[in-house]
């Protein structure tokens, strides 16, 4: 029915450190860096890709069930926050 | 009657059978949990044990900490059973929130398999009330998620309210304050990155784990 369509959303999330929390990772690939080169690299953060498709009534509700999954799962909240980029795609949801 | 001891065992836990056989030696009766089922079997004490729980995907314990026998744990912590998180099961009880904080990469990005110097800070704790504050232990690490990192807050309040029940000698891992285990604010459940059950004889190289599991069975 018309008032239950739902539309495909494609979520990025990405998982990053939080500001102040120490990046063994991103402080290792910027050691790497001068010695292949690259000069003037500073503040490497390594951090984490999540792309899904949620079905959601609008962007609204997509953007707060995502929001809900990073709170819950996708993130440790003690060490690490999220941006959430979404995009409504083509079509409904099936 | 000897006391009960249940080992969870997840998908990926390597360590349950050395935490069985270590509860054996010091007399307790252990028993395995699976992580499907949603109760800890009336047991007297719970391990978490070191492993890779569920393949440590998206975070050690991200996964682990929604399995049902986790609902059960955090219920026998809320009444006051002692539950104690080796190595991943320290990670696991973060991630569940029975723990403060969070375990970090290595600093150094160096997956650590080594026998360290530990220092009992304290003996009001599940875990450390047969050790000596002050006593020196040798028991071994075998991590690469074992920074300990919390916010300055709670930080403060580990290190007020003596909840800081192991530090490191040498630090190995870049944990806040030399931190190698916790506990709560109840004290019954404690987390550490160290492993008492695999220095629990001579033959292993070191016994000195063995006060810290005897606390589980008595």
């Amino acid at each position: 029915m018309w008032e239950d369509a739902r539309m495909v959303f494609s979520v990025h999330v990405e998982v990053r450190l939080r500001p102040g929390i120490a990046d063994p990772q991103g402080a290792t690939v910027e050691r790497a860096l001068p010695s292949l080169g690259f000069d003037g690299v500073r503040d490497v953060r390594v951090g984490k890709s999540i792309r899904f498709d949620v079905d959601a009534a609008d962007e609204a509700s997509a953007r707060s069930e995502v929001e809900d999954m990073c709170r819950r799962f996708l993130t440790n909240p003690v060490i690490e926050d999220a941006v959430v980029v979404i995009e409504e795609t083509a079509g409904a949801a099936s | 009657m000897s006391r009960r001891v249940g080992v969870v065992l997840f998908p990926g836990s390597n360590c349950e059978q050395d935490m069985l056989e270590a509860v054996r030696l010091v007399g307790g009766e252990p028993t395995v949990l699976w992580h499907g089922d949603p109760t800890v079997g009336g047991v007297d004490a719970v391990v978490v044990p070191g492993g890779f729980a569920h393949g440590d995907y998206l975070r050690p314990g991200a996964i682990a900490r929604f399995s049902p026998v986790m609902d059960a744990v955090a219920g026998f912590v809320a009444d006051g059973g002692p539950v104690v998180g080796i190595c991943n099961g320290f990670q696991v009880l973060t991630e569940a929130g029975l723990l403060p904080g969070a375990l970090q990469k290595n600093r150094g990005l160096k997956f650590l398999c080594a026998t360290v110097g530990l220092r009992v800070e304290t003996s009001d704790s599940a875990l450390t009330r047969f050790a000596e504050p002050g006593a020196e232990l040798r028991i071994p690490v075998n991590h690469f998620e074992g920074n300990y990192t919390c916010d300055a807050d709670t930080l403060a309040a580990l290190k007020a309210e003596d909840r800081v029940v192991l530090r490191y000698t040498d630090n190995p891992n870049g944990s806040v304050d030399d931190i190698a285990g916790i506990c709560n604010e109840a004290r019954n459940v404690v987390g550490l990155m160290p492993h008492p059950e695999r220095a629990s004889s001579e033959l292993l190289g070191s016994a000195d784990g063995l006060p810290l599991l005897r606390a589980l069975v008595a």
